[in-house]
């Protein structure tokens, strides 16, 4: 499977999946106008990786910011997450937020509360 | 005098505030609309929590404009009839009230009002229940997820919203939504 590399921009966010190494990475703004368009690829990348995933997948969720139709797009990423912790797979997701930033780290415990896979709170302290 | 969408603010000073916008809200206005602001924000050295609190109300705000406003009535002047809006920041005493006005057909007026007194009379427990609820469970559209926009805002400003609806003609109503964006 080719790695997807997608710079990222004001409204979208840098997205690093590779399934040589297994670790993944979403970081920046995630508040494009039109979010469903933006995750699609990235979805579909996930329901082939899904087949063959490795023994150790590893998530690294850095957000800034992100708008609510994109929280809809990142909690499909972690449904195909979930999958494949049910199919005995490790699945790490490690979400980083900003010092102070609680609505970040709310956002993080939701998704926690949801998805039934390890995540790890990590503070970013500047 | 004729009704304009700026008659919903007569009672805010827009001479006063730091961000004023009307016109068709489209994906290069809500750029410039965030370049502007975060610019203003960082600039005045606001505190971060609040900073992040105002950005992210406003993204929401934006995007609520550009997916739910409603054309425009036949005979109001605008340059364009589709995703015409109004959107206004000032700073207050406590933090920042962001403001937007558009138009909303007289069917949507009732759901909408459901909506929001359900949000205004709900707990912060509730309210996140409720956000968890529509993530999780309500398909996405284009137009996003049916009113998690305004879960969103009311979840991250911790405030009341303020709204009111005025009558425009038999189809369509005025409606404008303030939220008061404030830190402990």
């Amino acid at each position: 499977m080719e790695p997807i590399n997608i710079e990222g921009t004001p409204k979208t966010p840098t997205i690093k999946f590779d399934s040589r190494d297994g670790v993944f990475e979403i970081k920046g703004r995630s508040i494009p106008e039109n979010s469903v368009e933006f995750y699609k690829p990235l979805n579909e990348w996930l329901d082939a990786y899904m087949q063959v995933p490795l023994d150790k997948t590893v998530v690294n969720i850095k957000l800034e910011y992100f708008n609510t139709s994109s929280s809809k797009c990142i909690l499909d990423v972690f449904k195909r997450l979930e999958a494949i912790h049910r199919s005995k797979h490790d699945v790490e997701i490690n979400w980083f937020y900003e010092e102070d930033d609680e609505d970040m780290l709310e956002a993080g415990e939701d998704y926690d509360s949801i998805i039934k896979v390890p995540f790890k709170m990590i503070e970013i302290v500047e | 005098m004729s009704f304009d969408l700026e008659n919903l603010v007569s009672d805010l000073d827009i001479r006063d505030a730091i961000l004023y916008f009307k016109g068709n809200i489209d994906s290069e206005v809500i750029n410039k609309v965030l370049d502007s602001a975060e610019g203003r924000l960082l600039s005045s050295h606001e505190n971060p929590r609040l900073r992040k609190k105002v950005y992210n109300v406003l993204v929401e705000s934006l995007q609520n404009l550009y997916h739910h406003a409603d054309h425009v009535p036949s005979g109001y002047r605008a340059a364009r009839p589709d995703r015409f809006g109004l959107i206004m920041m000032e700073k207050t005493l406590r933090g920042y009230r962001i403001t937007t006005c558009n138009f909303v057909t007289t069917t949507r007026v009732r759901e909408l009002e459901t909506k929001l007194t359900k949000i205004n009379t709900s707990t912060s427990e509730e309210i996140k229940e409720l956000y968890k609820e529509i993530l999780n469970h309500q398909e996405i559209t284009e137009k996003g997820l049916g009113g998690l926009g305004l879960i969103d805002i009311s979840r991250k400003t911790g405030n009341r919203l303020e709204y009111k609806f005025v009558k425009y003609d038999n189809l369509h109503a005025a409606f404008r939504l303030s939220a008061m964006v404030t830190v402990d």
